[in-house]
């Protein structure tokens, strides 16, 4: 085992480069996919490239675009590193948004001091609340907290619809959609900073927040004792709780962190960008996106950021490929195939393993597995 | 008395055809989740069997063929999963997740380079789509006629279905396949001690939960609806791995959950009503099957190996 490090040991140990080789595997295959369909992929990743960084307009939308994204980013990763899934982030985002809404709306009066924080309150106690049902249903009747969240996230997405139809809360127009926030509950940067920056109309505060967020969870986890508990009951529930861990206590606590972080996520989507809520036809995604922003960043608070901006600005550049008649769609294939490959990079373990025991049962060879070939062409 | 019977037969009609597709992909989830492997990519295979359903019979112009082409697009992914979970030991979540972004962005790029860049595929011809059984058979004249028209003649998939659920009941409780793959689910070493391939077993339930799923959503696009949309499926996926958690991972408690889903969804087209009632009906299932949980099934057993990957050897 003292033998020299060899290339493939660096592959193997350095989640960082698995991470970089995913996304350069994800262009890759997004590129075969544009040939396919006979796009110019220098036209289309030029376009993708020149709308993200063409100026600080565009990078400042690409920030506007991930601040909800490292939200429920956070928020999935810290339910991962407690061991529970947190596939709720989509409801507990909706009902995050849908009570930041309600306050930006009824208490509108309120000076901005005190109502930004308010509204961020009240986000994040739903979001809280919303996870908290879940853990509640786990740890007292045992029931799967992934079957309960499926449901839950339904039960946000209707009721948030429900809400937005109730006369106080509704527009008086034709759109099906909440009246907008007060002005008072809105994070936007002053208009003169905007204007002298050059940068988007939707710039906000929100980024700081998110940074707030990211470097609370790295400490929870890192430097508290709650952390630590989280921790081992996440790692081996049964040793937790001879160790003295009050494991049903520490899962609540978990979704309630969890669902605290989406919820803000919610709002922070709602105070800086959106204004107001439209009635859903289908789920909007920030949740599930939540998932794939936390495998990107390994879970990892610093990595989850730099992962919610890397989704942010794809989804914005993506939005932008149209132009050139490149479908959006792109965007999923490259961050699907990115996080296929990262699901995939204990193969370098695998290479390893093949090499030092080159005798042994000999498992079986990698099957080509290109996503190029689809099996009804 | 006339108006109820028929609002019934009604919402018989309807509680069966939105049962279908979740009905399918709840007993693939099955054959995956009980050989050990979570299979959160469902929704994913779902859609990709929804649009190669609907574009093969298009240009093909027979549905038979194009639902099975449903089902193998949805195998394709399957065994992309498979490939990751079971021979790489990758983390089985994180697969099934890039599974649902990869499948929806493959199928919808792949209908704009077929339909001039619309997203949406060409509707098909009543001919092309799914057919219905004992069409034109009953009197309507009549009420029970047509309470029996409605209970009774349906879309073959449904009759198909619902004899699916039988087959995969047998295979899991009467052949040795089926108890071999349930110990896998259970206790991988010790199915390996007694020779039983366990990687090329799970290596087949994760392709048969996507041929499966890609089934269930072809249901969606050739009966259902008649065309592929982005948002032809939506939740359906999650909806059917619920059910099959619901049900205890066992084949008959899926279908009944897959049942009430399907009910409510039903009740939800049937009744329609005020958009705010809508909203609060479209809560209850949600909430009854929690309700259900917490009174009737409780605490589920998910197979011990489930969610682990198995690498041999260690």
């Amino acid at each position: 085992m003292d033998k020299k490090k060899t290339l493939l040991d660096f592959f193997a140990e350095n989640k960082f480069i698995h991470t970089l080789l995913s996304i350069i595997i994800g262009f890759l295959v997004g590129a075969i996919f544009l040939a396919v369909m006979g796009i110019s992929v220098s036209e289309a990743y030029g376009r993708l490239f020149q709308s993200v960084f063409s100026s600080v307009k565009s990078l400042s939308y690409c920030v506007v675009y991930a601040t909800p994204y490292i939200a429920t980013g956070l928020s999935v990763a810290f339910s991962f590193k407690t061991g529970v899934f947190n596939i709720g982030a989509e409801g507990q985002f909706v009902v995050g948004s849908m009570s930041a809404c309600v306050v930006g709306i009824l208490f509108g009066n309120l000076p901005s001091a005190v109502l930004i924080p308010l509204c961020f309150l009240a986000a994040a106690v739903a979001g809280a609340l919303w996870g908290m049902i879940v853990g509640f249903l786990k740890t007292k009747w045992g029931i799967n907290e992934v079957l309960s969240m499926i449901m839950f996230n339904w039960i946000a997405f209707y009721l948030s619809n429900y809400i937005a139809g109730i006369p106080a809360i509704h527009n008086e127009g034709t759109a099906e959609a909440t009246r907008n926030i007060s002005e008072n509950a809105r994070i936007l940067l002053s208009q003169d900073t905007i204007k002298s920056l050059g940068l988007c109309p939707f710039s906000n505060w929100g980024i700081f927040l998110a940074i707030v967020m990211t470097v609370l969870v790295y400490f929870i986890i890192q430097k508290t004792v709650l952390g630590y508990e989280l921790k081992a009951v996440g790692f081996n529930r049964s040793a937790a709780e001879y160790g003295g861990i009050n494991v049903n206590r520490s899962i609540l606590t978990a979704l309630a962190i969890s669902g605290a972080l989406a919820g803000l996520g919610g709002a922070l989507q709602l105070m800086g960008m959106g204004g107001r809520i439209s009635v859903f036809s289908s789920q909007e995604g920030f949740g599930f996106a939540g998932i794939v922003v936390a495998l990107i960043g390994v879970s990892n608070p610093l990595g989850v950021f730099i992962a919610g901006l890397f989704y942010g600005a794809l989804t914005y550049g993506g939005s932008k490929l149209t132009l050139v008649g490149a479908p959006t769609q792109v965007v999923d294939i490259i961050v699907g195939t990115v996080v296929f490959f990262i699901a995939i990079s204990c193969i370098f373990e695998y290479i390893k393993y093949l090499k030092r025991t080159p005798k042994a049962e000999a498992p079986p060879p990698i099957p080509d597995e290109t996503p190029g070939k689809e099996a009804d062409e | 008395m006339d108006a109820v019977i028929n609002e019934l037969g009604v919402i018989i009609y309807a509680t069966l055809l939105y049962t279908t597709p979740l009905l399918f992909a709840a007993l693939g989830s099955c054959f995956s989740e009980v050989s050990g492997v979570v299979n959160i990519g469902i929704e994913g295979m779902m859609t990709a069997g929804a649009f190669a359903g609907t574009v093969v019979a298009y240009f093909v112009g027979n549905p038979w063929i194009g639902f099975l082409c449903g089902g193998l697009a949805g195998m394709f992914f399957g065994m992309l999963h498979a490939v990751a979970t079971v021979r790489l030991g990758a983390d089985q979540t994180i697969s099934g997740t890039a599974i649902n972004m990869l499948a929806p962005g493959i199928a919808i790029m792949m209908a704009k380079a077929l339909f001039n860049g619309s997203s949406d595929t060409v509707p098909l011809d009543p001919s092309k789509k799914i057919p219905v059984l004992f069409a034109g058979k009953f009197d309507t004249s009549t009420v029970w006629g047509t309470f029996l028209k409605n209970v009774v003649s349906n879309y073959a998939i449904i009759y198909l279905v619902f004899l699916a659920v039988i087959v995969v009941w047998f295979i899991f409780y009467k052949t040795r396949f089926g108890l071999r793959m349930r110990a896998c689910g259970e206790h991988p070493q010790a199915c390996e001690t007694l020779g039983i391939n366990v990687l090329r077993m799970r290596f087949l339930c994760v392709c048969i939960s996507g041929f499966m799923a890609g089934l269930g959503g072809a249901c969606m696009t050739m009966a259902i609806t008649n065309q592929f949309r982005p948002i032809s499926i939506v939740g359906q996926g999650f909806i059917a791995i619920a059910a099959v958690i619901f049900g205890k991972f066992r084949p008959q408690g899926a279908m009944l959950g897959c049942l009430l889903f399907g009910l409510c969804t039903g009740l939800k087209v049937v009744v329609g009503g005020s958009a705010a009632t809508v909203q609060l009906v479209s809560m209850i299932p949600y909430i009854v099957t929690v309700i259900v949980l917490i009174l009737f099934v409780g605490k589920s057993h998910v197979p011990s190996a489930n969610g682990k990957p198995y690498i041999k050897s260690k």
